[in-house]
C-alpha cells in the first residue's frame, strides 16, 4: 500500500510542479508588460508618410481590392497592415472572413453581410451604414492561399508587438518555420527589442530555421543554428532537421541534425509519458468523482446502489438546468450548479433509500435490484422531461482552453480543474467522515449497527444521511463530468461499471483504496489507449480486474479482522 | 428420501402438468397458423408464432438462470453474456448458409468481410457450415467460458455482490468486444440477413413453426432435465451451499466444485436458448451482451419466484407479454412499468408470483411429507 | 447374494468403524500418542493477537474442555484446526501426518474433523432428513451426488442418528422451522453422519432446555472413546458435569489444563475467568 500511495503522489507531483511552471509565467510577464511600449506606437509605421492622413491612405489601399491581381492585392495588403489604422487588423480579418465586398454599382470597397437575401452595407473605417446592395450587386473580395498565408502572418508579426506576453509568444510561434524576408525583418527587429526570454527563446527558434533553411547560409552558421534548436519542440525545427539530414553535403551538420533530431526524440517521448498521464489522471479523477459517493453507499453502508449512475446524471441535469435558468451566467452558473447538484442528487438519494432501500437491509442482492429497477425509472423520466437527446453545458471561459506548456505538451484546464477538483472533494469527504458527528456516527454504525443504536444514535437517520451523502457527492460528480461530454439519459450507464469496478478494486470500505484504485485505472487505461484503441483499452482493464478480484477478493486494500469474515 | 431419476422427474405431476400445458399451447398454435386459412378469425399469424417462439427462449433463459440464482445463490448479472453467444453461434452457422447470396454474391465470405475487404474467412469461421459443428459450439463455447470463469470466481472465493457486479463486467467486457468491427463478428451491425436453416427457408410459416416446436422441446428437454438435478443429491447439495456455504465446506463438500457444476450447465443451457433465438427473430447483435439485457432478464425469475423452475417460465413469458403490450401501446411507459417492476417484486414480493400463489393455498406442504416418506426405499 | 448386496456402496466408502478408517488412505496416522498436535500457534487480525503461542495437544478418545473469557481465542483456535483460518506462525497436525495448516477446510472435513458452530448451522430450506443426507461420510463429488442414491442401510443409519438425537419425529420437517434447540441437536446429528475422529463442539447447549442439556452431556460422553471430542462451552455447571480434562484459554493462549477441581482452584483461574463470573 504505502508503495502504491508513493506512486500516486509522485505522479501528483508531476502534475503541480507542471502547474507550478506555467502559472509562474504569466506572473513573471505581468511584469513585463510594463516594460513593453504601449498599445499603438509600438507598432511599426515607418511606411506612412507624413502629412497624408492615415485615413485617406487606407481607402487608396482598399481600393486596390478591386483589381482581380492577386498580386494587387498582395501590395494593398501589405499597406494596410503597415498603415498604423487602427481599422487595419479589422478589415483584414473581414478580408479573412469573406466581409469585404466589392460593391459593384457604387464601384467601392465596403463591409456587408448578408441580410434578406441581399447585402447590407457598412462603411470600411467609420462602420456606418451605407445602404443595402441586391445580392448580385456585390461579391465578396476574392483572396487565394497564398494572400491568406500573408495576412496571417503579417497579422502575426503585428501581433508580436502585443503588450501581452503570451499573446506574443503564440504571435512567434505561428511565424516559425516562415522564411518569408519581411516576416524574418520583423522577428530580427523584435528579437532586439524582446526582454522576455520565453518570447525570445521561440523567436530565436523562428530566425534559426530560417538559416538553416536559407541556402545561401554558412556551414558555421548553420551548424550553429543546429545547436541552437537542439531540444526545441517546435515540429517545424524536426522538419528542417530532417531535410539538413538529407539533402545536407556536409557530414559534420548531417551528424549535428541526426544528434539534434535524438535529443528532440528523447524529450518529445518524455513529454509524452507526462500527456499520458496527465489523461490519466484526468480520467482517474473522473472515475474517482463517480466512484467515490459509491464508496460511501457501498463500503460503509454495504448498499449496492445501481441507481449511482442515474445520480450523477441528474447532477449534470441540473447544471443544465441551471444554464437555463440563467442564460447569461456561464462564468458563474457552476457556483449555483454545484450545491443545487448536491442538493438535488441528495434528496432523490434520500428518498430512494426511504422508500426502497430500507426495507432491503442486509440482502444486498435484493437492493441491487431494486436500486437497478430506479435506475430505470429515473432514467425514462428525464428521457420524457429533457427529451431524449443530449443536451450540451455550455463550458464556462476559464475553463476552455489549455496552458501550454511547450508546442507538444498542454494541459487542458477543463482536465487540470476536474483533477483539482476531484481531490477537493475526495479530502472534504475524508474530514467530513472523520471530523464531523455525522461522520462518527456513520462510521459507527457501518461498524456495529446494534451497539450503535444501543448507545443512542438514531440509526436510521444516520442511514438516510449517509446515503444522502453518498448521493449528493454523485451529483457534484455529474457537474463535473457535465464539463467533459454531453449530458444525456445515458450518461449514469456509462459510469456505472467503471465506478464499481473502481469501489471493487481498491477495496470496500476504503476511501483511500478507492483514490488509488481510480488513479492507477485512469492511468492504466490512458497508457494502453494507445497500443490497443480505447475499446480494448476498456476490455482489457475489465479483464485485469476481473482476474485480480478472482487473486485478491478483497480489493487492493482489504479490510481484515474479525469483522470482515462476516 | 427422494434421489429422482429422469423418470420420475418426467412422470412426476408438476412435470407433467408443464408439459401439457407447454406442448398443448404450442401445438395449437401450430395447427392454428398452419391449418386455419389466413381469413379466419382463428388463423395465428407467422408473427406470433414467431413471438410465442422468442418467449419460449427467453424462457429458456430464465430458467437456466434459475438454477444458478435460485438454486444455487449465485446472482448473475452476466448470464445474458451465455445467451449471446449460443446465439452468436448460430448466427454463424446461419450466415454461411446464405453462401453467395449475399448482396456482394462472395461464394465463402458473409457481406460484411466483402465490406471490410477481408480477404478469406478468419480461421474461427471455419467448420460453421455445419450444422452438427455449429451446434456442438452452441454448447461449447458458453460452456467453456462458464467453467473457466467460474472456475476462477468460485476457487478464489468471489461471492454475493462481487460476483454479480463482475459477471456485469464479462458481459460489459464482451459488449465492447463485440462491436469491434475487427473481431469479425459483424461489428455494430452484427450477424443478419439470414436465409434459410437445413435447407428450409426462414420466411416458411412451416419453417417458423417447426423452430418453435423446437424451442418448447428445448424448453420442456431443459425442465426436465432441470427437475431431475435438483431432486438428486446434487441439487439439494447445490441448495446447501446457497443456505450455509460454509457448512456444507465443513461438511466435506468442495462447494465451488458444484457452483461450477451448475453455473456450467446454466451456461450451456442459456446458449442453447440464444442458439434457439436467432433463427426467429433473424439478427444477432452486440446488443444482446448489454449489461441491461442480463438484468432484465434477471427480474424475469425474480417476477415468477425462484427456486421453482415452472416460476422462472411463468415470469419471462409474463414479463416479455407485457413488454410487447406496452411497447406497442405506450413505449415511453415501459420502463416505467420494468423499473417499478423491480422495486415491487424485491421489496413486496420477494418469492415472486409462485410464492405469493403458494402461500394463498397454504396447506400443500403435508402431502408432499408423505410423499417424501414413501420415496425411501432405494432407486 | 442378492442384487442390493452386490452395489452396497457402504463396504467402500460407507460406515466404517473408528481407527480403520481413514478417508485419505495411509494419510490420517494415530500411531502416535496424540490424535491433534496445535504447537506455538499465533493469529493476529490487525496487531491484535488472537492466538498467542498457543500449545495444545488432544489425545485419541478424549473429551477435552476449554473454557476461557471472551475474547479468549477458542473460536479462532477452531478456526485454525478446521482451516478457515491460517496461522501466521506455529504448526498443526491431525495425527501424526497431516498437516492442517496446508488443508483446505473440505480435505480437514474429510479427512475426519466435525464442527458444530457456535451458532446453529443447519440447511434451512432443507429437512432434518435431508439435512443428514448431506452430512453423511462417503464420497462428496458431484458426479456421485448426481448419479447414487441413498442407499437402505444409509437411510437406516440416518434415521437411527436422528433417533439417539431425538428429532425422529421431526425427520421430514424443514430445518429452518426447528427450534433453536433442536437445530443444535440437529447440528450434532449431521456431525456425528461425517464420522469425523475429531468432534469440535462449539457451545453445543446454548438455547436448550434442562433435559436437553442433560441428553447432550450424556451423548458427548458416550462419543468420547470413540472420537476424540473437544468441546468449547460457558457454562461452567455443564462443563463440570461432562469434564475430565480442561483446558482455560486465556489472551489467546493456555492458561492452566488439568482436572476440572485443580484448575477451578488454581488462582490464575480464579483472578482471570472464575473470579469474574463469581
Amino acid at each position: 500500500m504505502p508503495r502504491v500511495l508513493l506512486l500516486i503522489f509522485m505522479l501528483l507531483g508531476v502534475a503541480g510542479t507542471a502547474l507550478a511552471q506555467t502559472s509562474a509565467a504569466p506572473t513573471d510577464d505581468a511584469g513585463q508588460t510594463t516594460m513593453a511600449s504601449p498599445d499603438g506606437e509600438g507598432r511599426p509605421s515607418e511606411s506612412v508618410a507624413p502629412g497624408v492622413s492615415k485615413e485617406e491612405a487606407l481607402r487608396t489601399s482598399l481600393a486596390k481590392f478591386k483589381s482581380r491581381d492577386f498580386d494587387v492585392k498582395a501590395e494593398a495588403i501589405e499597406t494596410i497592415a503597415r498603415s498604423g489604422h487602427e481599422r487595419g487588423e479589422a478589415l483584414l480579418q473581414a478580408l479573412l472572413d469573406r466581409e469585404l465586398l466589392h460593391d459593384l454599382a457604387g464601384d467601392r470597397i465596403v463591409l456587408g453581410e448578408q441580410a434578406d437575401g441581399g447585402w447590407a452595407l457598412r462603411d470600411p473605417i467609420s462602420e456606418e451604414d451605407v445602404g443595402r446592395a441586391e445580392a448580385r450587386a456585390a461579391r465578396p473580395v476574392i483572396i487565394n492561399n497564398r494572400l491568406r498565408q500573408q495576412i496571417r502572418d503579417l497579422k502575426s508579426v503585428t501581433a508580436l508587438a502585443n503588450p501581452n506576453p503570451l499573446n506574443r509568444r503564440e504571435a512567434a510561434r505561428r511565424l516559425v518555420g516562415n522564411t518569408d524576408p519581411v516576416v524574418l525583418d520583423a522577428l530580427r527587429a523584435r528579437q532586439a527589442e524582446e526582454a522576455n526570454p520565453l518570447v525570445k527563446g521561440v523567436i530565436d527558434t523562428a530566425l534559426n530555421i530560417a538559416v538553416l533553411r536559407d541556402p545561401a547560409s554558412h556551414l558555421n552558421e548553420r551548424l550553429n543554428a543546429i545547436d541552437a534548436v537542439a531540444g526545441s519542440l517546435e515540429p517545424a525545427v524536426r522538419n528542417v532537421l530532417r531535410d539538413r539530414l538529407a539533402q545536407s553535403d556536409a557530414a559534420a551538420e548531417r551528424n549535428a541534425a541526426e544528434r539534434a533530431l535524438s535529443k528532440i526524440d528523447q524529450r518529445t517521448e518524455r513529454y509524452e509519458t507526462a500527456d499520458t498521464l496527465f489523461f490519466g489522471l484526468s480520467l482517474g479523477s473522473v472515475l474517482l468523482l463517480a466512484a467515490i459517493g459509491l464508496a460511501i453507499t457501498f463500503g460503509v453502508m454495504g448498499v449496492i446502489n445501481m441507481a449511482h449512475g442515474e445520480l450523477i446524471m441528474l447532477g449534470a441535469y441540473t447544471t443544465f438546468v441551471v444554464q437555463q435558468i440563467f442564460p447569461d451566467g456561464h462564468e458563474w452558473s457552476l457556483l449555483v450548479a454545484l450545491p443545487a447538484a448536491f442538493l438535488v442528487s441528495a434528496l432523490v438519494g434520500i428518498v430512494i433509500e426511504r422508500g426502497v432501500i430500507r426495507f432491503l437491509y442486509g440482502r444486498p442482492l435484493e437492493t441491487l435490484l431494486a436500486t437497478f429497477g430506479v435506475s430505470l425509472i429515473l432514467q425514462q423520466a428525464v428521457r420524457v422531461i429533457f427529451s431524449p437527446l443530449n443536451r450540451s453545458v455550455v463550458t464556462p471561459e476559464w475553463m476552455s482552453g489549455a496552458l501550454e506548456i511547450n508546442p507538444i505538451f498542454s494541459l487542458t484546464y477543463n482536465r487540470l480543474y476536474i483533477i483539482v477538483f476531484a481531490l477537493i472533494v475526495f479530502f472534504a469527504l475524508q474530514l467530513v467522515l472523520k471530523k464531523t458527528r455525522l461522520g462518527l456516527q456513520v462510521r459507527a454504525v457501518s461498524q456495529n449497527r446494534g451497539t450503535a443504536r444501543a448507545m443512542g444514535i438514531r440509526s436510521e437517520r444516520v442511514n438516510a444521511l449517509t446515503f444522502g451523502l453518498g448521493s449528493g457527492i454523485a451529483g457534484i460528480a455529474g457537474v463535473a463530468l457535465a464539463q467533459l461530454t454531453n449530458v444525456g439519459p445515458n450518461l449514469g450507464q456509462a459510469y456505472i461499471i467503471d465506478s464499481f469496478m473502481v469501489v471493487v478494486f481498491g477495496g470496500v470500505g476504503n476511501l483511500w483504496g478507492t483514490l488509488t484504485a481510480a488513479f492507477s485505472l485512469g492511468i492504466a487505461n490512458k497508457i494502453i489507449e494507445p497500443m490497443a484503441g480505447a475499446v480494448l483499452a476498456k476490455i482489457m482493464v475489465l479483464v485485469f480486474i476481473i482476474l485480480f478480484i478472482q487473486r485478491k477478493p478483497r480489493g487492493l486494500f482489504p479490510q481484515r479482522g474479525r469483522a470482515a469474515e462476516e | 428420501m427422494r434421489h429422482s431419476d429422469l423418470t420420475t422427474a418426467l412422470t412426476d405431476r408438476t412435470a407433467k402438468t408443464f408439459l401439457g400445458i407447454l406442448f398443448g399451447a404450442v401445438l395449437i398454435v401450430a395447427l392454428l397458423n398452419l391449418l386455419v386459412p389466413a381469413e379466419s378469425g382463428l388463423h395465428v399469424s407467422s408473427y406470433t408464432v414467431s413471438l410465442l417462439g422468442k418467449y419460449l427462449c427467453y424462457a429458456l433463459l430464465a430458467l437456466a438462470l434459475d438454477l444458478v440464482w435460485g438454486y444455487c445463490g449465485i446472482l448473475s448479472l452476466g448470464h445474458g453474456a451465455f445467451f449471446a453467444l449460443g446465439g452468436y453461434a448460430m448466427g454463424m452457422y446461419l450466415m454461411r448458409q446464405i453462401g453467395d447470396r449475399g448482396v456482394y454474391g462472395h461464394p465463402t465470405l458473409p457481406d460484411f468481410m466483402v465490406f471490410l475487404n477481408w480477404e478469406e474467412l478468419p480461421w474461427y469461421w471455419h467448420g460453421f457450415d455445419s450444422f452438427g459443428f455449429a451446434m456442438i459450439m452452441v454448447a461449447l463455447v458458453p460452456g467453456v467460458l462458464a467453467f473457466v470463469f467460474g472456475w476462477l470466481a468460485f476457487r478464489s472465493r468471489v461471492t454475493g455482490v462481487y460476483l454479480s457486479i463482475i459477471t456485469q463486467a464479462l458481459t460489459y467486457a464482451l459488449m465492447l468486444a463485440f462491436f469491434r468491427n475487427e473481431l469479425g463478428f459483424g461489428g455494430n451491425n452484427g450477424l443478419t440477413d439470414f436465409k434459410d436453416i437445413l435447407g428450409f427457408s426462414l420466411r416458411e410459416d412451416s419453417t417458423r413453426v417447426a423452430l418453435l416446436i423446437a424451442s418448447a422441446v428445448a424448453l420442456g428437454g431443459a425442465f426436465v432435465l432441470s427437475r431431475w438435478i435438483t431432486g438428486t443429491r446434487l441439487g439439494r447439495t447445490v441448495m446447501a451451499v446457497r443456505d450455509a456455504e460454509s457448512r456444507a465446506r465443513f461438511l466435506g463438500y468442495r462447494t465451488e466444485h458444484y457452483k461450477l457444476w451448475i453455473f456450467t450447465l446454466s451456461a450451456v443451457l442459456a446458449g442453447i436458448a440464444g442458439a434457439l433465438y436467432v433463427p426467429q427473430v433473424g439478427i444477432i447483435n452486440p446488443g444482446e451482451f448489454s449489461p441491461l439485457n442480463s438484468i432484465e432478464l434477471v427480474v424475469w425469475v425474480a417476477v415468477g419466484g425462484r427456486a421453482t423452475l415452472y416460476g422462472a417460465v411463468i415470469g419471462a413469458i409474463l414479463v416479455n407479454y407485457g413488454k410487447t403490450v406496452f411497447t406497442g401501446v405506450m413505449p415511453e411507459a415501459w420502463l416505467f412499468a420494468l423499473g417499478g417492476l423491480f422495486v415491487a417484486v424485491t421489496v413486496f414480493l420477494p418469492q415472486g408470483l409462485v410464492g405469493l400463489a403458494q402461500s394463498l393455498l397454504k396447506p400443500k406442504r403435508q402431502p408432499d411429507a408423505t410423499d417424501k416418506e414413501a420415496d425411501h426405499e432405494p432407486a | 447374494m442378492s442384487l442390493r448386496d452386490t452395489f452396497r456402496r457402504d463396504q467402500v466408502f460407507g460406515p466404517l468403524r473408528p481407527g480403520t478408517r481413514p478417508v485419505r488412505p495411509g494419510q490420517l496416522d494415530t500411531g502416535g500418542k496424540h490424535i491433534l498436535y496445535m504447537e506455538d500457534i499465533t493469529v493476529s487480525f490487525d496487531g491484535f493477537k488472537a492466538l498467542n503461542d498457543l500449545t495444545l495437544y488432544i489425545e485419541p478418545g478424549e473429551l477435552r474442555c476449554i473454557i476461557g473469557p471472551n475474547g479468549a481465542g477458542k473460536s479462532t483456535m477452531m478456526d485454525v484446526i478446521t482451516g478457515k483460518t491460517r496461522p501466521d506462525t506455529g504448526s498443526c497436525f491431525f495425527g501424526q501426518t497431516l498437516d492442517l495448516t496446508r488443508m483446505s477446510e473440505t480435505e480437514i472435513a474429510t479427512a475426519g474433523i466435525g464442527r458444530k458452530f457456535q451458532k446453529p448451522t443447519v440447511f434451512p430450506e432443507h429437512t432434518a432428513l435431508e439435512n443428514l443426507e448431506l452430512a453423511m461420510a462417503g464420497p462428496k463429488g458431484t458426479w456421485q451426488a448426481l448419479l447414487q442414491p441413498v442407499t437402505g442401510q444409509q437411510y437406516d443409519w440416518m434415521a437411527q442418528t436422528l433417533e439417539t438425537v431425538g428429532l425422529l419425529a421431526q425427520k421430514n420437517q424443514l430445518a429452518g422451522a426447528l427450534s433453536h434447540g433442536q437445530k443444535q441437536w440437529l447440528e450434532i446429528a449431521m456431525v456425528l453422519m461425517q464420522k469425523p475422529r475429531l468432534l469440535l463442539v462449539d457451545e453445543p447447549i446454548a438455547g436448550m432446555t434442562r433435559q436437553e442439556v442433560e441428553r447432550t452431556a450424556e451423548l458427548l460422553q458416550s462419543l468420547a472413546g470413540e472420537h476424540s471430542v473437544m468441546v468449547v462451552e460457558h457454562d461452567m455447571e455443564f462443563i463440570r458435569s461432562i469434564a475430565n480434562t480442561v483446558t482455560v484459554l486465556h489472551q489467546g493462549s493456555v492458561l492452566a489444563e488439568g482436572r476440572m477441581q485443580d484448575v477451578q482452584n488454581d488462582p490464575k483461574v480464579i483472578e482471570v475467568y472464575l473470579g469474574e463470573t463469581g
